[in-house]
């Protein structure tokens, strides 16, 4: 009888060409980059070295475009800085040879939102990108985890890495969630329980009934997130789910060669049997709302929660710390979550920017009128075409939302969105450390449904109850 | 790749856990060119006003702003993969980061950058942080071969480290070069691998 194996150690072992001393060299099937990678392809100036497999090699114009209005192309871009290295990486991915995605792309859009809709990004893949919400793509079913310049560097050389093999986790889910409890609120539950190092040196398996019910936009919201949790990478086995959303992309297997790969992706699930080296339950009944209050997501609670009080907590690290990150978000313990009142609302990143996030927010924009600037930012032309198509953007605009350009944003700040010092946003992306949306922001992680309702009410308010 | 075999230089304490990249290297600053001008970048945000004139901040004042050494926390590094995170570090002049976590990516950052990441348990780090607050400004010795550290009163901890991190760091060997020797092995490889995957050939770049 074989050995019952995880899904990532099938996919780990069928992409090791070579080990050394415990290192293991891999391959690697495709390498997703952006403006931002300047720096590895400097090196490859450098060192005179071309790329092994240009073609697959994908590049993307999303960290530093401007979400304002596109009309005169490239001349749309005011701050010369920012167009030099958007035209860089114009410049230096097509003299490689590489796919882009250009400013000007009918497709352009954030790298971990592009791939999966146009069917790049497949189960059983291993995956680096340039950036380390690259484990957004594992929730096909593939390795995929974020790299930095050097290793991109040697990546882009040689379609390569060296790797040491990361540790398993399973975080199963089982259950159901409750009403107006989405994915958002459960990855940050997640984080709250295992801690933002609770992941160091684990990719993450997540299982359960509540992930199978899951749309692939969802399970890319958990995946997206795995990193905050310390984890190299997240993934989630590819099942009916995963194949009907793939089936037909424009770069996805098609004919005969759909059916080979189907027939392979079916093999990928980890066996009955197969052991992780942790294992970690929740229960999806469990899980209500989130928002953080802090400066790493883990400082995260349910919405019906307070601010917790420092003095309270034993531990007296944690408790300088919840102290310092209190005093930063200009809180106070023991103020309802739901007190809290903000000066702007982001609806957009890699982490909630799709489809689907885009019609939660406007489910709920129908119900009012927001009361603070809201910028509701598509992750991609496509998901901006399709919420047009689906009169979306008419019904967040006639809320008082503004209707954006796709791109990063707000969630990074390095495009000219960001945060004045002191200012108070419910944004859906991924971070909120101090200084993430601009110097001296301060940044509350919640869903696109609890960041749309905070934006018409002007606070925080619990979504189950607007939704009831 | 600069080597990094030994050194022993002053140790600055920032004794926090969770320091992310973004606070190590703002965002805006990552489309500077590699070189000397990430010195400043260094904690920018910390460590400057709006204005450019500078805060109060342990990396700025004498004998810190010469530091080699950083003594950390828990969970150094974690968040954004930036190697500038790494560039504004080497350019300040540190070498060696010591702590009881890091991010992961940021530690292979890090080390694929001639700066070695120590890890040593909590109550070792906790002892160089009394030791520091105790003799402020005191020296550290960091010796990569022996796979030691020297706290200012001469004790010494032994940390570990991977064999290859190691044998790159100790000789500034690079990556590519290594992977090269590898072409055979790569050969066989896809002789397999490509005819399992058919469906995988790379569509052309348009
Ligand atoms: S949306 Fe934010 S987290 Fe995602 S890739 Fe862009 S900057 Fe990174």
């Amino acid at each position: 009888m074989t050995v019952p194996q995880t899904m990532f150690e099938k996919i780990w072992n069928a992409h090791t060409i070579a080990e050394e001393d415990g290192e293991l060299l891999m391959y690697v099937d495709r390498a997703y980059v952006h403006e931002g990678s300047s720096h590895s392809f400097a090196q490859l100036a450098q060192r005179g070295i071309s790329m092994a497999k240009p073609q697959q090699v994908y590049a993307f114009t999303d960290h530093y475009v401007p979400t304002a209005s596109r009309a005169h192309g490239l001349d749309s871009i005011q701050d010369p800085a920012i167009k030099n290295m958007v035209i860089k990486l114009h410049t230096n991915s097509a003299k490689h040879g590489n796919h882009v995605f250009g400013f000007d792309h009918p497709q352009q859009g954030i790298l971990h939102v592009v791939p999966p809709e146009l069917g790049i990004t497949q189960p059983g893949m291993f995956i680096c990108g340039a950036d380390s919400h690259t484990s957004t793509h594992g929730a096909f079913g593939s390795i995929a985890f974020g790299v930095g310049a050097s290793e991109m560097t040697h990546v882009m050389a040689t379609q390569k890495i060296w790797q040491r093999k990361p540790r398993t986790m399973r975080i199963t889910i089982d259950g159901r969630l409750g009403w107006g409890v989405t994915a958002k609120d459960v990855i940050l539950a997640i984080i709250a329980k295992i801690s933002a190092q609770g992941g160091v040196g684990f990719v993450i398996e997540y299982a359960g009934a509540v992930f199978s019910a899951m749309s692939m936009e969802q399970r890319m919201t958990v995946c997206n997130m795995s990193i905050e949790g310390g984890a190299r990478a997240g993934m989630i086995a590819p099942d009916e789910t995963t194949y009907s959303y793939m089936h037909g992309l424009p770069r996805a297997p098609s004919g005969t060669a759909w059916q080979q790969a189907l027939e392979f992706w079916q093999t990928l699930p980890s066996d009955r049997g197969a052991i992780f080296d942790k294992e970690v339950s929740l229960r999806g009944e469990d899980i209500a709302p989130m928002v953080s209050w802090g400066t790493n997501p883990e400082q995260s609670l349910a919405v019906n929660h307070v601010i917790p009080n420092p003095k309270d907590i034993d531990d007296s690290d944690l408790s300088l710390e919840y102290a310092s990150a209190i005093d930063y978000m200009g809180l106070r313990p023991g103020m309802p979550i739901t007190d809290i009142q903000l000066d702007r609302v982001f609806i957009g990143s890699c982490t909630n920017s799709r489809i689907e996030d885009i019609r939660a927010a406007a489910s709920i924009a129908k119900l009012g009128c927001a009361k603070v600037p809201a910028w509701v930012v598509p992750g991609s032309q496509s998901v901006k075409r399709m919420a047009e198509q689906e009169g979306l953007d008419q019904i967040l605009v006639a809320a008082g939302f503004e209707w954006r350009e796709p791109g990063c944003s707000l969630c990074t700040a390095i495009n000219g969105d960001q945060l004045k010092p002191g200012e108070r946003c419910a944004s859906t992306s991924n971070r909120n450390f101090r200084g993430r949306q601009g110097i001296g922001g301060r940044t509350h992680l919640v869903s696109p449904a609890m960041a749309a309702a905070a934006a018409i009410h002007g606070h925080f308010v619990d979504v189950r109850k607007l939704l009831r | 790749m600069q080597a990094f075999t030994q050194i022993k230089g002053v140790a600055a304490p920032i004794h926090e856990p969770n320091v992310d990249t973004n606070q190590i290297c703002p965002t805006r600053f990552n489309k500077v060119s590699r070189g000397p001008e990430y010195a400043r970048v260094l904690f920018h945000d910390r460590r400057f006003n709006l204005d450019g004139s500078e805060k109060e901040h342990l990396l700025n004042i004498d004998p810190y702003n010469r530091a080699q050494i950083i003594v950390a926390d828990r969970n150094w590094g974690c968040g954004s993969s930036r190697e500038s995170a790494v560039y504004a570090l080497y350019e300040f002049g540190i070498r060696c980061v010591i702590a009881t976590s890091f991010g992961d990516i940021h530690a292979n950052n890090c080390a694929k950058n001639g700066l070695l990441p120590v890890i040593l348990s909590e109550a070792e780090v906790l002892e160089l942080h009394q030791q520091l607050a105790l003799k402020p400004g005191a020296e550290i010795a960091v010796d990569l071969a022996t796979q030691s550290v020297t706290a200012p009163n001469g004790r010494v901890f032994q940390f570990d480290i991977h064999p290859v991190r190691k044998l790159c760091l100790l000789k500034g060997l690079d990556d590519i070069a290594r992977t090269e020797q590898y072409a055979d092995a790569a050969q066989a490889f896809h002789a397999h691998y490509d005819r399992e995957r058919p469906w995988l050939k790379p569509l052309s770049a348009h």
